[in-house]
């Protein structure tokens, strides 16, 4: 269990005094995969430097399985971090040493043989599923390859913590989707307690369990990934789960006057969002047939968000006017979020 | 063919033990200044690396201290510097000539221009490497030894043959105030006594070592580099 305390992290920034981390405070469960967003500057490396203490904070408490390792002697640390792996955006290969020679070099004086070293390796490279590339250097390999080789390197001391500081920044969305479910993966099997940084709601949306959102180097909204998701208290937050939805481009088009937006008279457009709603009801269905509206859906966007499905509908009613007020109060009674975005039902 | 040489060189052949002697003498200095400059050079630009503000072992007045001396006697012509450095040749040495006391001077003009090249050369590695070295437990002297040092071979390699390369050249000054060797050769003979071709014999193994020095320093920076 990771558990920060009123971490506090300044800069001095040519005289300016920087809080890039201010008072957070989070507990992070083993086999978790706790994800930290927050847009550019928010502060999520700073914080996340701290849990190995790549970074000293300022003040507060980093304690990792009730030991604060902030208290412990150099060498001490050296050990503990041993025990926390971490991979980074840009790799940090070692690019004079092979793939092999990479994943090799934190087991020095780890007390394993040559032999040893060597079969512990091979098994590190064929986990992450590079088995093949072992003396190749990594100028020879893709983002990707080299985002494993990372891992298999971080792994190579069995730590008991993953950090990822933007770790899928750098790579296209298909090899950000393999090295996501890579981390996926290695968390079922190994039980490691993976911290990842990102900037993208899609990341924490595919891999994490719990989220913390950071905003001006305070955490603004933390919790479970389904309930920050479907109950969003915090404007970023919402800002955030608005990026990763197709909704926004309903918006976007709506914002351009784009014709699939525009209503005739006597049409109504609302959108629908089924903030934790069991998908699976014909909820649409049932209100067309019991009050003979008609729904042309010009967006949807249902998601599978940890078990459950989230996401919305923007639909244009037409039909009685009466009749769509009650297909509407409907919706609202299986708990369905109800925006009206226009109304052109009393217009001739 | 001995003829042939006689006409095409008659003063080298004639003052041919000389000139082997010279050769050697360069060779020794170049050797026992070029080896003695590069560990400190090695140590001094690792301190400064290290200790500089962000370094891994940040330490304001060491880096001060370092810095401006290195500034300090690289400011000094090396000429101006053999003449200085006298009483302390003659204190560790024993002597202020010959191969022996060109050393020391040899020495001080010689590295603090290799500190800089290989303060340079560590500056080019990748602050990313030295964090993931840390992350994974590493000591800053592994850091030095495994990352910094082992990182940089190829432009190690480069600093090195610039640095011999210059100091080649010092060697031949300090053979102008009485160190012997190459520079000492072709002053008194060629120049002095109008012996072109030793002058032109002098320009050619110097060429040719440099190009060796060059080549060799080309080839371990090429072998380092992935
Ligand atoms: N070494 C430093 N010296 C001074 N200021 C710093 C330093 N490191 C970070 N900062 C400042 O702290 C703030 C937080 O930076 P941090 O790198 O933690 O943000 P981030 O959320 O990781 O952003 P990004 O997504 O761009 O990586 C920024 O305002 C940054 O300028
Ligand atoms: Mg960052």
């Amino acid at each position: 269990m990771i558990e920060l305390k009123h971490i506090v992290k300044e800069f001095n920034d040519s005289g300016r005094d920087v809080h890039a981390v201010n008072d957070v405070s989070l507990t992070i469960d083993d086999g978790d995969i706790f994800g930290i967003i927050g847009f550019s500057g928010a502060g999520k490396s700073t914080l996340v430097r701290c849990i190995n203490l790549l970074g000293r904070p300022t003040s507060g408490e980093v304690i990792i399985d009730g030991r604060d390792i902030t208290a412990l002697s150099q060498k001490e640390l050296r050990e503990a971090r041993k025990k926390i792996g971490m991979i980074f955006q840009h790799f940090n290969l070692m690019p004079s040493r092979t793939v092999a020679g990479n994943v090799a070099f934190p087991l020095k004086n780890s007390g394993l043989s040559k032999q040893e070293i060597k079969a512990k390796v091979k098994k590190l490279l064929d986990m992450v599923e590079i088995g093949d590339k072992e003396d190749a250097y990594p100028s020879q390999l893709s983002g990707g390859q080299m985002q494993r080789v990372a891992i298999a390197r971080a792994l190579a001391n069995d730590p008991k913590i993953l950090l990822c500081d933007e770790a899928t920044s750098a790579l296209d969305p298909q090899t950000t989707h393999s090295i996501l479910e890579l981390l996926k993966r290695l968390n079922k099997e190994l039980g490691i307690t993976i911290v990842v940084i990102t900037h993208e709601m899609d990341v924490v949306k595919t891999i994490c369990n719990k989220v913390a959102v950071m905003e001006h180097g305070r955490v603004v909204e933390t919790g479970d990934i389904l309930k920050v998701f479907t109950e969003p208290e915090a404007d970023i937050t919402r800002a955030f789960i608005r990026s990763t939805s197709n909704l926004s481009k309903a918006e976007d088009f709506l914002k351009a006057d784009n014709p699939v937006t525009r209503i005739k008279p006597g049409e109504l457009m609302a959108r629908l969002n089924y903030n934790n709603v069991r998908v699976s009801q014909p909820i649409i269905s049932t209100a067309i047939l019991k009050f003979q509206v008609y729904m042309n859906i010009v967006f949807a966007d249902v998601e599978i968000v940890g078990d459950s499905n989230i996401g919305g509908t923007v639909a244009i009613f037409s039909g009685e006017k009466e009749n769509i007020s009650r297909a509407l109060d409907y919706f609202k009674s299986v708990n369905v979020d109800v925006e009206v975005i226009k109304d052109a039902r009393d217009v001739d | 063919m001995q003829e042939t040489l006689i006409n095409i060189m008659p003063n080298v052949i004639e003052h041919w033990d000389d000139f082997i002697e010279a050769m050697k003498d360069t060779l020794l200095m170049e050797v026992w200044a070029g080896g003695i400059a590069f560990v400190l050079g090695l140590v001094l630009g690792v301190i400064l690396t290290v200790t500089k503000p962000g370094g891994i072992l940040e330490n304001k007045p060491v880096y001060k201290i370092i810095d401006t001396v290195t500034n300090l006697f690289r400011s000094i012509p090396f000429i101006i510097l053999l003449t200085a450095l006298m009483p302390v040749s003659r204190a560790i040495m024993g002597t202020a000539i010959y191969v022996r006391g060109a050393i020391v001077p040899l020495v001080f003009g010689c590295t603090p221009f290799f500190t800089r090249q290989v303060e340079a050369a560590l500056a080019e590695t990748d602050h990313g490497l030295i964090e993931a070295a840390i992350s994974m437990g590493s000591s800053p002297f592994e850091v030095i030894t495994r990352v910094y040092l082992k990182e940089s071979i190829a432009s190690l390699a480069r600093a090195v043959t610039i640095t011999a390369i210059s100091l080649l050249g010092l060697t031949a000054m300090a053979g102008a105030v009485g160190a012997g060797g190459l520079g000492d050769f072709a002053i008194r003979y060629g120049h002095d006594r109008n012996m072109t071709d030793i002058t032109w014999i002098t320009v050619i193994v110097l060429v040719i070592a440099v190009s060796i020095v060059q080549w060799l320093g080309g080839y371990i920076a090429k072998k380092n580099t992935h």
